[in-house]
């Protein structure tokens, strides 16, 4: 078998290594539009924020592929699928054959058809992050354009190297497909508080050398400008060799597309009418794909989305539907703007099916896990919401605890025993230790037997 | 009687029977127990339940006297030709490897030592292997692979007080081995588990992952701190190799995706990580929560991983260690009861190391079998065409303490011959066609290794029971009769091959003598020579490595072996309680280690317990594709909601575990399996 994956992205750069870890023989070409090695966009805001160099982005071990048997091709375009003879053909003419083909292009980001746009640097790869870190150095100003994810991660990030920043955003909220209105402007304060300027609701008509010119004529002054105006599928190979393609290319729930021996993976792969911008999806499509391609079975049904803003000071995590009403879920929500906090919690059948965190939680990480195992909720929601509410305080007050309470752990001494061996004349935490052994294990109880024969002889009036 | 040669005299030094800390004790002319104040691990003084009433094991009358043949008492003699005899008829007809040995990390290093030796010259076996598989071996295996040995903690215990932060993954010392918790109280501590235990409870940070997940969480935290820049870059420049590939393959592990595996959020594991960073002296520590996981040597790595991007390891007050379970888990793993292993912590498939035993043996070196199963293969393979036909057991108690241990009974069930050491009847003992009643700890000496690579010794103070023999007179007894008349009884004898076996060797015993022992209050390994003080700290100035650096390993995390599913929907994970040690066949005899904890119980969340119908006291009953085990519910908010837990002292936990392996460790999956449970109606 002879594997060709056309893109060495997070998608395909994943895909590679499933298959060889599954296969150690099957032939695999990997080509890359990049001249680079693969990276991780996921960190690409750390590189922008300046708290990563470009090379600790690094996915792949450059010895990894001579290593694996695997042949790549950096700074390969493919231009042509020929599906006759089964060879992709790249842009400076190489024939490569395949028996199975796996397109995993990604996307491209969005550039608005603007006068003036060429001035903007777009932030969707590793060069555009070095190109933006370079300018940021000169620049005295910056403004993002486009408050989804990227935009905010970017604009926070370029704030933190001291830049004053101004985020455009045409919707009226920040993140207005993960976020509803209040916790949008919750994260807005947020922000502002960390010297990004968020305007919503405005729409840039044009890139001037002095600004951002919106569309009522204001001119926002910048002398950096970041696009992050989102991404679009890199759908023209697949659509060229005729392959059925909508918003992205069209495959089913082995990941194949209509041509039973190319598959296609990640941004540029649209499953059950999505097409998913994230990570995770990719990476549980290329684990899926990888079963397939080795002979294995397995099915795609959807990924669950988690959205984890990385912005240094800005914790936030939304998933699932958060939008929905009262009228169609039972919806918990806790806000706190002073704080910049907001929790909100969708829940149908019992299920979690969506939530928003914002500012740091310890609630996070269960309802994350709850949401993706879709498994039922307790019925108590604010412990959800707020971890350790629900657990009663320890009576360890000498007068509160039941006489049955267990005073030391490590020699089994209740409260009781205790008692009883004051009663029969132990005066002091030695005299009990010698009686009863309190104390002589791990030795952390020694307060609380303290505290008991303290509160014993007070209570008695005897004199210690 | 017990007791009847001390009624004049003082007080005997010796040590604790059961864990790993060893702490020091004395047993009085009435079999009194007082801590003693010499030995660091507990010099405050201090002794847990366990250790207070361990006098009550040498006369709470449920001590085997006399061996039995098919459950009848009958004469040493009768019962050693009987086993030789029915040795050398299996052996003669389906070849050496048809009889196995399985021995224990309880054996004193005296024992342990014998034990290999008798399977390697008088059985000329391959099949060794002990109960130490399912303890420390996946630590062993990665400290092995990233400084070169294997000394579970290689620093004295006492250097851990001075520390400013200790991070404790997955180990419960609260509970099991209290005292240790006494040179804790100065370090901020943070503890990773899936329950708030009596350890989590003392930390100041408590990170709770999914069960399985702390290979993962590892990674993410080696992230964060390559991420937010707090690498000890001079440290991994001057002392280590291989940071780059571990380096490029944690891009992958940032930490939003390890909150979304693990459970803990970003925010804690930075918080942990920093914590780490900004001190001097920090520590990081693995317990059989991290290890005992078919990727459990993967995740000790990742942990030292963390700790040598930190630059702790080999800097003095600052390190990595294993904190070893078993009473001489660290001395049972060195000297030959591992199927790969020979004395003196020496490889058996190294020419050299087999040359060097040859020697000390008096046999040829290709006499010497070579690797066999490890513990869990070889239970797996008892009474199966081509596996073992016979197996002699030592110090263990595998009907409860091994994985899917109805499946072990059953193998067990299936061996034409069973022969069991022990001084109670274990369950295990119970099925053995001979048992031999063997002494136990104060009736007998001999050396343990403690949980610092200290070497402590253990004095006789009573004699034993009229009937009762050394398992060291059973081996000899045995050899003697298979034509092997090289195997001393008296256990400073056997030490002092040991010490010649061990010589050149990582574990390097050659200097340490009973008396330095008794005179230093122990004396730390490697020692190789007389004059030579014993080594507390062995890495300050290099790794046992060849080219003396630290060894990054890439690793990547997995899912556990057994997933949970619609089927089996909650995690099981199993561990310990303070009353009892390991499979309960002391402390479940012990009468106020059964009043405080007197039987199995499964411990669920209030969350889960509701949405099960489950109330406090019910009897519930938990299935895995292994078994079911039935226990009485309690109910805590310690535990995830996702998850319960069940101690493995008593006969049923394991019924549920699961015997994936670590391919590297073979290590079985103890720590997380599916499961589902019930109300039992």
């Amino acid at each position: 078998m002879r594997l060709v994956v056309v893109g060495n992205g997070m998608a395909g750069s994943r895909l590679v290594s499933e298959v060889r870890t599954r296969d150690p023989h099957m032939k695999i070409t990997v080509f890359g539009a990049e001249t680079c090695r693969p990276y991780n966009r996921i960190l690409l805001s750390n590189v922008l924020a300046g708290s990563s160099r470009p090379e600790q982005v690094r996915l792949v071990d450059p010895a990894w592929y001579e290593a694996h048997h695997v042949r790549a091709a950096f700074g390969s375009a493919v231009a042509h699928i020929d599906r006759e003879t089964r060879h992709v053909v790249t842009a400076d003419g190489r024939r490569e054959p395949y028996d199975l083909l796996v397109l995993a292009t990604g996307s491209d980001a969005v550039v608005p058809p603007i006068p003036g746009v060429e001035r903007a640097i777009p932030f969707r790869t590793l060069d555009d992050c070095e190109r933006i870190s370079g300018a940021a150095e000169r620049a005295r100003r910056a403004v993002v354009v486009g408050g989804g994810l990227l935009g905010i991660e970017a604009a926070r990030g370029l704030a933190g190297r001291g830049l004053p920043v101004t985020l455009l955003h045409l919707a009226g909220h920040l993140m207005e497909r993960q976020l509803d209105v209040e916790a949008g402007e919750v994260l807005g304060e947020t922000l502002a508080g960390l010297g990004v300027e968020i305007r919503t609701g405005v729409s840039a008509s044009g890139i001037e050398d002095d600004g951002v010119r919106l569309a009522d004529g204001e001119l926002v002054e910048a002398d950096l400008v970041v696009l992050a105006c989102g991404v679009r599928p890199v759908t023209g190979l697949a659509a060229e060799a005729g392959l059925e393609v909508r918003r992205g290319v069209v495959v089913d729930d082995e990941l194949r597309t209509d041509d039973p021996s190319i598959f296609a993976i990640g941004e540029c792969a649209e499953h059950d009418g999505t097409v998913y911008g994230l990570v995770a999806p990719a990476w549980e499509q290329a684990a899926v794909a990888a079963d397939i391609l080795t002979g294995g079975k397995a099915l795609y049904r959807g990924s669950r989305l988690v959205t984890r803003l990385k912005a240094k000071s800005v914790e936030l995590a939304a998933m699932g539907e958060t939008q929905l009403g009262e009228e169609h879920a039972e919806v918990v929500r806790f806000s706190h703007r002073a704080r910049g906090t907001y929790r909100k919690l969708v829940i149908r059948d019992g299920r979690l099916v969506g939530a928003i965190l914002l500012g740091e939680s310890d609630a996070v990480g269960t309802l994350t896990q709850l949401f993706d195992r879709g498994g039922p909720l307790p019925g108590d929601r604010a412990g959800l919401l707020f971890p350790g509410l629900s657990s009663a305080p320890v009576a360890d007050s000498p007068t509160l605890m039941p006489d049955a309470a267990k005073v030391c752990q490590c020699n089994n001494v209740t409260k009781g025993q205790i008692r009883a061996c004051w009663e029969a004349g132990a005066r002091d935490v030695n005299a009990v230790a010698t009686a009863t052994r309190a104390t002589t294990g791990c030795g952390t109880c020694r307060d609380a037997v303290e505290g008991i024969v303290g509160w014993l002889c007070e209570q008695e009036g005897v004199a210690v | 009687m017990p007791g009847s040669d001390v009624a004049t005299k003082a007080p005997t030094k010796t040590h604790c029977p059961y864990c790993a800390l060893q702490c020091g004790m004395e047993i009085g002319p009435g079999l009194e127990i007082s801590p003693r104040t010499d030995i660091p691990a507990n010099a405050s003084g201090a002794l847990c339940q366990k250790g207070w009433t361990a006098g009550e094991l040498l006369t709470n009358g449920e001590r085997l006297t006399a061996p039995l043949l098919h459950g009848e008492p009958v004469e040493w003699d009768v019962a050693l030709d009987y086993v030789a005899y029915r040795l050398s008829a299996i052996r003669a007809e389906h070849g050496p490897d048809a009889v196995a040995v399985f021995g224990g990390g309880g054996l004193t290093n005296e024992k342990a030592y014998s034990l290999g030796k008798f399977a390697r010259v008088a059985l000329a076996t391959s099949q060794i292997d002990y109960n130490g598989r399912f303890c420390m071996s996946s630590a062993a295996a990665a400290s092995t692979k990233a400084f070169g040995m294997d000394r579970g903690m290689p620093f004295p215990i006492t250097d851990l007080g001075d520390a400013d932060v200790v991070l404790l993954a997955g180990g419960n010392v609260a509970e099991t081995m209290p005292p240790f918790v006494r040179h804790l109280t100065g370090p901020r501590m943070i503890v990773i588990d899936p329950r708030r235990t009596q350890t989590a409870k003392l930390a100041w940070l408590h990170l709770q992952p999914t069960p399985g997940t702390d290979l993962a969480l590892a990674l993410g935290m080696l992230h964060l701190a390559i991420a937010d820049e707090l690498v000890d870059e001079a440290y991994v420049a001057a002392r280590t190799t291989g940071f780059e590939e571990v380096r490029i393959s944690l891009a992958s592990w940032w930490p939003e995706r390890v909150e979304r595996i693990t459970g803990v959020p970003v925010h804690q594991m930075r918080q942990a990580v920093r914590a780490m960073a900004a001190v001097d002296k920090a520590y990081i520590l693995t317990g059989r929560g991290a290890e005992q996981h078919a990727k459990g040597t993967d995740t000790v790595s990742a942990f030292i991983n963390l700790a040598l991007a930190l630059g702790l390891p080999g800097t003095y007050g600052s390190g990595y260690g294993c904190v070893t379970g078993q009473g001489n888990g660290q001395g049972g793993r060195e000297h030959g009861q591992k199927a790969d292993q020979l004395p003196g912590y020496r490889k058996i498939d190294d020419p050299a190391a087999r040359a060097h035993m040859a020697k000390v043996w008096g046999i040829p070196a290709e006499d010497i079998p070579g690797p066999g199963r490890s513990a869990y293969e070889l239970l797996d393979a008892l009474g199966t065409p081509g596996g073992p036909r016979a197996l002699l057991l030592f110090g263990s108690n595998p009907v409860i303490s091994a994985p899917a241990s109805e499946h072990v009974a059953e193998r067990i069930g299936a061996l034409d011959l069973l022969v069991t050491c022990d001084f109670v009847m274990s369950e295990t003992a119970a099925l053995a066609d001979v048992v031999f009643p063997v002494t136990q700890w104060a009736e007998e000496s001999g050396t343990m290794t403690n949980l610092e690579g200290r070497v402590l010794l253990r004095n006789r103070a009573v004699a034993p029971p009229e009937g009762v023999r050394s398992d060291l007179d059973v081996l000899a007894g045995l050899a003697e009769r298979l034509g092997e008349h090289r195997f001393e009884t008296e256990p400073v004898k056997v030490f002092d091959e040991l010490r010649r076996a061990s010589q050149g060797g990582l574990a390097d015993y050659s200097g340490i003598t009973y008396e330095r022992i008794t005179e230093e209050t122990g004396v730390f390994w490697p020692c190789p020579s007389p004059g030579h003080p014993g080594t507390p700290r062995p890495f300050l100035d290099s790794f046992a490595t060849p080219d003396g650096r630290a060894v990054f390993v890439p690793v990547q995390h997995r899912p556990p072996a057994e997933e949970t599913d619609a089927d089996y929907p909650v995690h099981l994970s199993t561990g310990r309680v303070l009353a009892h040690y390991q499979s309960g066949a002391q402390t479940r005899r012990i009468a106020q280690l059964v009043q405080a904890a007197p039987e199995p119980f499964v411990e669920l969340h209030p969350d889960l317990a509701e949405q099960l119908g489950i109330t406090a006291g019910d009897i519930v009953r938990v299935s895995s594709r292994r078994g079911e085990s039935k226990a009485v519910a309690r109910i805590s908010d310690a535990i995830r909601r996702d998850t319960v837990f069940m101690p493995f002292h008593w006969e049923g936990a394991n019924r549920l575990t699961n015997p994936a392996l670590d391919p590297t460790s073979k290590m079985p999956e103890f720590k997380v399996c599916a499961v589902r449970v019930e109300r039992d109606s």
